[in-house]
């Protein structure tokens, strides 16, 4: 047994670490670790900064311009740019729509829309569920009807992650309502300029605009947009969701933000003593620390298993059930610690004159916004049915 | 990156397991597990001419292994089957015999002929290695042991204990041959045993063996999560099963989902001890081990009650019951917590590192 990386793995760690010190931009970097939303313009200029390097469609094969990475590099990678505070780049297009395209679109549509990923010309959002379709995705009923050489689209989508910066979207939509629910399904690209497209932003219980809802009124989409075949649409969307766990375990933000609980624990007096030093808080941080701990191994064993690093049913749900658990865990622990000087929230937090530091002051509304993580991808319910699923088969 | 075991480990936890299928049925262990001397000697005998023991020390100690991935898969086996041999005892007064250079002894406990066991703890100071109170002192050219151990696992039986005592050196180790020891079945079978010493005659082997003690006692606790890893996994096995065969309501109680996502939570339970154990077994020997073994055994205390726990319920009446295999599994898991320290014990580990915690001593 070898838990090590090997020497070309921790070459690439270190090639990854000095780009990252030498490359992200400070402000960037700083609204990452104050928990602040990121504004487009931001997202843009650190793609441009990875595009130059070749390392944006990190799980794109190098025939379509992916840096051809091992799952273990992708690991790699994105537990460092966790570590120093990089944004996550948003999975839209790059790890959702860009696989799909590869496997199930035409020609002409690889061509066309996959460079425009890459270099940020297009930012794709994703359009699966609706109010009555959540984690239940086969009960859709956006419908897309045939008339000529166009689909007639209506309906609604919500939980558009992003929309607001997009101007294009993939939209699970029904083309057949006579077949059984999954039967039915097609996958569809859309201009969000098309006429009777309209997105509205969803406010959330943090205060951010971080999701939208779209509305669809007689909106005519291209049949040339269609992805795959009609009807073949769950069959994509299955596949699109085993994409969309990769790095789902978290370990680099788990890893960062235990780190800055230990930092806030050696600096913040309760009860007369430091935070460190009481055994409470110091116990709860060491099961957890123990559980991390567990889960990266859990995770490079389960990365070990899947050769191409596109996770099974079965491991990315266990990864996904843990590393979440944890993470909320994580984001109590360190709203907890903060006792008062969690409550405020401070509009520009780079130029705040609160005496409380700006990475405390974003504390609860970082805890409130995490609470997605258990409900969105598959809410974690969900990922207990896969489970089980396999666990009781036959 | 390779978590697969190497051809040496597949071919041992191969032979281990189908060896304790076809020979160690629950009845079978758990008529042994519960009468004198707690264990079964032919059962001893066998595992030993499989290599069992020789796993534990090095080739230049005498045995065939020694590392803590030989111990942990070997402990896996153990825990799968639920055995109740005093492999624990061995393993840790093996490694100190084989650390003293004792090859005579050594060589007779590898072939199965004569057994060990450690007498670390004392009454009421549980796995404290600061506070033993047991003393040794020189008469002469013989030694005498004042004092009291409890707990002393696998002893039942044990040709040879190993006890540690102060000395003014520091903490000792020394052989006592077939000394009188009190016995008892544990709750999960297996035996214990008691030891009033009262000038009891010893042979020294180290009178300061501070350090030898707690990697013994650091890869005792890789064994016991290595157990537990195979023992849970068995349990939840059991526990599937019965779940499809088990009708309420016009089905099988596996179809509830409310009872599904319980499972699931065990078996992310499961996942998450096998792989704290892989990297307590990784960083045996490193300066990283002590930290590393109490993760690994917090987090088996805590993954092993829960396991335990939800198996029994999941189980309804059953689970309760003497009859049912699974309820020993149950009991094992949470006992283990209960040996070498516990949860909580190692939680303190993990917070105070234990170059601090054993400064001045």
């Amino acid at each position: 047994m070898d838990l090590e990386f090997t020497e070309e793995e921790l070459a690439f760690r270190d090639e990854v670490r000095s780009f990252l010190k030498a490359k992200l931009p400070a402000d960037v970097a700083q609204a990452v670790a104050y928990g602040k939303e990121l504004e487009k313009e931001q997202i843009l200029r650190w793609q441009a900064i990875l595009n130059e390097k070749g390392w944006v469609a990190t799980t794109w094969p190098k025939e379509y311009g992916g840096p051809g990475w091992t799952a273990v590099e992708r690991h790699i990678f994105s537990e460092e740019c966790a570590l120093n505070n990089a944004p996550r780049m948003p999975p839209f297009g790059l790890n959702m729509l860009g696989p799909v395209l590869i496997k199930f679109g035409s020609e002409q549509q690889k061509a066309e829309i996959l460079p425009r990923i890459i270099d940020g010309t297009d930012w794709w959002c994703q359009g699966y569920s609706e109010p009555g379709a959540g984690s239940d995705l086969a009960s859709l009923k956006t419908k897309a009807v045939r008339d000529g050489d166009d689909y007639i689209v209506n309906g609604q989508k919500t939980w558009t992650t992003l929309g607001q910066h997009a101007n294009k979207i993939f939209c699970l939509v029904r083309t057949d309502s006579e077949v059984k629910p999954q039967a039915g399904i097609s996958f569809l690209l859309v201009d969000l300029d098309t006429p009777g497209v309209e997105m509205r932003p969803i406010r959330l219980l943090d205060g951010g605009y971080e999701v939208n809802e779209v509305f669809f009124t007689d909106a005519r989409v291209p049949v040339a947009n269609l992805v795959g075949e009609e009807n073949q649409g769950w069959t994509i969307a299955k596949y699109l969701l085993t994409h969309e766990r990769t790095n789902i375990a978290g370990i680099g933000f788990s890893t960062k933000d235990l780190e800055r609980f230990h930092e806030l624990a050696g600096e913040v007096i309760r009860d007369g003593r430091l935070i460190a030093d009481n055994p409470a808080y110091a116990a709860r941080a060491a099961e957890l620390e123990a559980d991390l701990e567990a889960l990266r191994i859990t995770n490079l064993r389960m990365l070990a298993k899947t050769k191409d690093g596109a996770a099974g049913g079965v491991e990315s749900s266990l990864l996904k059930l843990k590393g979440t658990q944890i993470r909320q865990e994580l984001q109590d622990l360190y709203r907890s610690a903060l006792g008062p000087e969690a409550a405020p929230v401070a509009d520009d937090l780079s130029e705040n004159e609160l005496t409380i530091p700006p990475e405390s002051a974003r504390a609860a509304p970082v805890y409130f916004n995490h609470r997605k993580l258990s409900i969105f991808g598959g809410a974690n319910e969900i990922q207990r049915n896969i489970v089980a699923k396999e666990l009781f088969r036959g | 990156m390779d978590f697969n075991l190497s051809e040496d480990h597949q071919m041992l936890s191969d032979t281990l397991r189908r060896f304790l299928a076809d020979n160690y049925e629950i009845e079978t262990r758990n008529e042994a597990a519960y009468t004198a001397p707690y264990h079964s000697p032919e059962m001893w005998e066998s595992l030993a001419g499989l290599g069992t023991v020789g796993a534990f020390i090095t080739e230049e100690t005498g045995g065939f292994g020694g590392t803590a991935e030989d111990v942990s898969v070997v402990f896996e086996e153990m825990g799968r089957a639920l055995s109740a041999e005093p492999m624990l005892g061995a393993l840790m007064g093996l490694r100190l015999l084989a650390d003293f250079g004792q090859d005579k002894i050594v060589e007779a406990i590898v072939g199965g002929e004569a057994r060990c066991a450690l007498a670390v703890y004392e009454p009421r100071v549980a796995f404290d290695l600061d506070h033993i109170e047991a003393t040794a002192r020189q008469d002469g050219d013989q030694w005498k042991l004042q004092g009291r151990k409890s707990a002393i696992y696998g002893a039942p039986g044990a040709d040879h204990v190993l006890v540690v005592a102060r000395t003014d050196q520091g903490l000792g180790v020394f052989l006592t041959t077939t000394p009188p020891l009190i016995s008892a079945a544990m709750i999960d079978g297996g035996g214990i045993a008691d030891l009033v010493m009262d000038d009891l005659a010893a042979e020294c082997l180290s009178a300061d063996a501070r350090t030898q003690i707690e990697d013994a006692l650091d890869l005792g606790r890789i064994a016991l999560c290595a157990e537990a890893v195979g023992a849970a996994s068995h349990l939840i096995d059991l526990t599937v099963d019965y779940m499809k065969q088990r009708q309420q309501f016009g089905r099988s109680i596996s179809s509830f989902q409310a009872l599904q996502h319980r499972v699931v939570d065990m078996l992310v339970d499961l996942e998450q001890a096998r792989s704290i154990t892989i990297a307590a077994v990784a960083a045996f020997g490193t300066p990283d081990q002590a930290r590393k073994v109490s993760m690994a055994k917090n987090l088996i205390g805590r993954a092993g009650r829960h396991i335990s726990e939800e198996a029994i319920q999941l189980h309804g009446g059953i689970g309760m019951t003497w009859e049912y295999p699974g309820a020993h599994y149950a009991k094992r898991l949470v006992m283990i917590d209960h040996q070498l320290g516990d949860r909580t014990d190692h939680l303190q580990r993990i917070i105070l590192p234990t170059d601090e915690a054993s400064d001045g001593q």
